[in-house]
């Protein structure tokens, strides 16, 4: 399905998934990373050596989530823009997505937002929580965008309320 | 002035009919490194041979600016991190600009065609209005490679580009082409040019791609379909409409043997079509210099046979970058290096310290290519340097035009 419709399929993505128990500790890295190209940006990025050195520069890479603190510097540094940090301990009932942005202009703390899923689909409301975009990340911003926690395996954009308005 | 002008001309025509007639070799100036093309190939060409000693090179550009498409490439490159990786085409033309300026050894030269490489090993070019000659030891092609054209009804249509040009307006230019595009192509450029034109404020309706898998990377293709752009493979672009301009574009669905499935078409209101239907080597000079080409599909179309050292079958040029086959910048930056440390080791007769750097170089290269990706410009170089096949669907100038 991903190579007709450029769309992950569910299964893949829920593979990337750590265990239910790594999730309750905190924010931790997803790679949606399926084809293996060649690029190794993401093992040099972690601060915490939470990736595997690629012995192979086409392996796909590999993430050990009990280093991973979900500090997120892997997000702004990915070229491909396909890793993503979730957090399921943001608040009682929302959790949140930290994603990399490289359209302007950037979105406001507190901005409502539309969350879309892999296909740009809408699947609900969200809240834009804090906008990081340091020096070193080369102009890729990553965004906190709180959700309902369910929708944290879905979400991975949103559009701003202007742009809902003309379709 | 008028008057003066033309006297000026006509005392050049004069120089020039003289160094024809007598073909006075020792009057032209001797290099020993030519380098063509100021692409991501050439720049990097150049600055490896001068940090390996060259004391003469000369880099034509025929281009006003040095960088080539990179100018115009404004994502995070992909390959390895000591190798530009997550640095934008943007910065690296500008990081490989600013290593060529800094070598006394190269002269650079933009807005100088090359018009021919000649038997006696001399090239002419154009500048300055003026035709002029230098004789390199070595030359080293690395002139790109140049867009395909899809055929369907209209589309000489205004409101018609090809992905460069579009690139070309919004990324170089600051103006956008257009507010509702239609992308034919779900290559890698397909798939960039979409994302930037979304990042541009454009509007993409789709992107169609004929076959029945998208071409370009994976993460390029999720990143604008999470922004809501469908990507339709097994669809095409049937025809343009429109009056003086293109104001609709009919697409519909292929089967799988490539035939129009009726009753598929749909019409989509656009104001702009771009075309990123591939791209073929730039191989014309290498053809009128009479080196040998060989049909490789897996490369583009019709490549320059070369050896492992990249020199072609005519001694002392050599072939760098997407002129040898289209790959990507990362890859022409490495052949780049490549050939000038084989002419630098023609030149100078080798040494350690030259083998070193020539295994370094083509270890990254060759690490590059490993992937399932890479698996087409493994089984294209194969054909290209006469591994398979040798000698079939071979042509020359000299066959085709006997001398």
């Amino acid at each position: 399905m991903l190579e007709e419709t450029g769309i992950p399929d569910r299964d893949d993505i829920q593979n990337n998934l750590p265990d239910e128990e790594r999730l309750k500790e905190g924010p931790v890295a997803i790679f949606e990373c399926y084809q293996e190209i060649p690029c190794d940006p993401c093992y040099y990025s972690c601060p915490l050596g939470a990736i595997e050195e690629f012995e192979d520069i086409n392996n796909l890479p590999e993430l050990d989530f009990d280093k991973c603190t979900g500090c997120a510097q892997c997000v702004a540094n990915c070229p491909g823009l396909a890793i993503f940090v979730i957090d399921y301990t943001y608040s009682e009932d929302e959790g949140v997505i930290r994603l990399p942005y490289e359209y302007t202009p950037l979105p406001e703390v507190d901005e409502q937002v539309i969350a879309l899923d892999h296909s740009g689909e809408e699947v609900g409301p969200g809240r834009i929580v804090k906008v990081v975009n340091n020096e070193n990340q080369d102009k890729t911003a990553v965004i906190w965008l709180a959700v309902e926690k369910e929708k944290l395996v879905t979400v991975r954009h949103f559009k701003r309320m202007e742009e809902s308005s003309d379709g | 002035m008028d008057k003066v002008d033309k006297m000026d001309r006509a005392d050049k025509m004069g120089n020039l009919d003289k160094v024809h007639k007598m073909g006075n070799l020792d009057e032209i100036e001797r290099i020993e490194l030519a380098v063509v093309g100021g692409g991501p190939a050439g720049l990097a060409a150049a600055v490896k041979a001068a940090e390996l000693g060259l004391e003469s090179i000369v880099l034509f550009e025929r281009d006003n600016f040095l960088g080539g498409q990179l100018v115009k490439q404004t994502h995070q490159f992909f390959g390895s991190k000591d190798q530009y990786a997550g640095t934008r085409g943007i910065d690296i033309a500008e990081e490989l600009t600013d290593k060529v300026r800094k070598e006394a050894a190269i002269e650079v030269k933009t807005g100088a065609v090359v018009q021919g490489y000649y038997e006696d090993a001399v090239i002419g070019y154009l500048e300055d209005e003026r035709f002029q000659k230098v004789k390199p030891e070595k030359t080293i092609i690395a002139t790109g490679a140049a867009e395909k054209m899809l055929s369907f009804p209209n589309n000489d249509l205004p409101g018609i580009y090809g992905a460069g040009a579009v690139q070309t307006l919004m990324n170089q230019y600051g103006i956008l082409p257009g507010e509702e595009i239609l992308m034919i192509g779900a290559g890698n450029i397909g798939l960039i040019v979409t994302y930037q034109l979304l990042q541009a404020g454009v509007k993409v309706k789709a992107v169609v791609e004929a076959t029945d898998k998208i071409g370009g990377y994976a993460v390029h293709a999720t990143k604008i379909r999470r922004a809501g752009i469908p990507i339709l493979t097994k669809h095409t672009i049937k025809e343009a409409r429109g009056d003086s301009k293109v104001e609709e574009a009919v697409i519909c669905q292929l089967d799988e043997n490539w035939n129009i499935i009726p009753g598929t078409e749909e019409i989509l209101e656009i104001d702009t079509i771009c075309l990123a239907v591939g791209l073929t080597p730039k191989i014309d000079l290498a053809l009128q210099a009479g080196c040998q080409m060989a049909y490789v599909p897996e490369l583009g179309g019709d490549v320059p046979v070369r050896d492992e050292d990249l020199e072609m079958t005519e001694e002392n040029i050599y072939i760098a970058g997407d002129a040898g086959g289209i790959e990507e910048a990362t890859a022409a930056i490495l052949e780049g290096e490549l050939a000038a440390i084989n002419a630098v080791r023609a030149i100078s007769g080798g040494g350690s310290d030259l083998e070193a750097v020539y295994a370094e170089v083509s270890e990254k290269l060759a690490d590059l290519r490993r992937g399932p990706v890479g698996e087409e410009i493994r089984s294209g170089l194969k054909k290209a340097r006469g591994d398979e096949n040798a000698g079939r669907d071979r042509y020359s100038r000299q066959r085709r035009y006997s001398k």
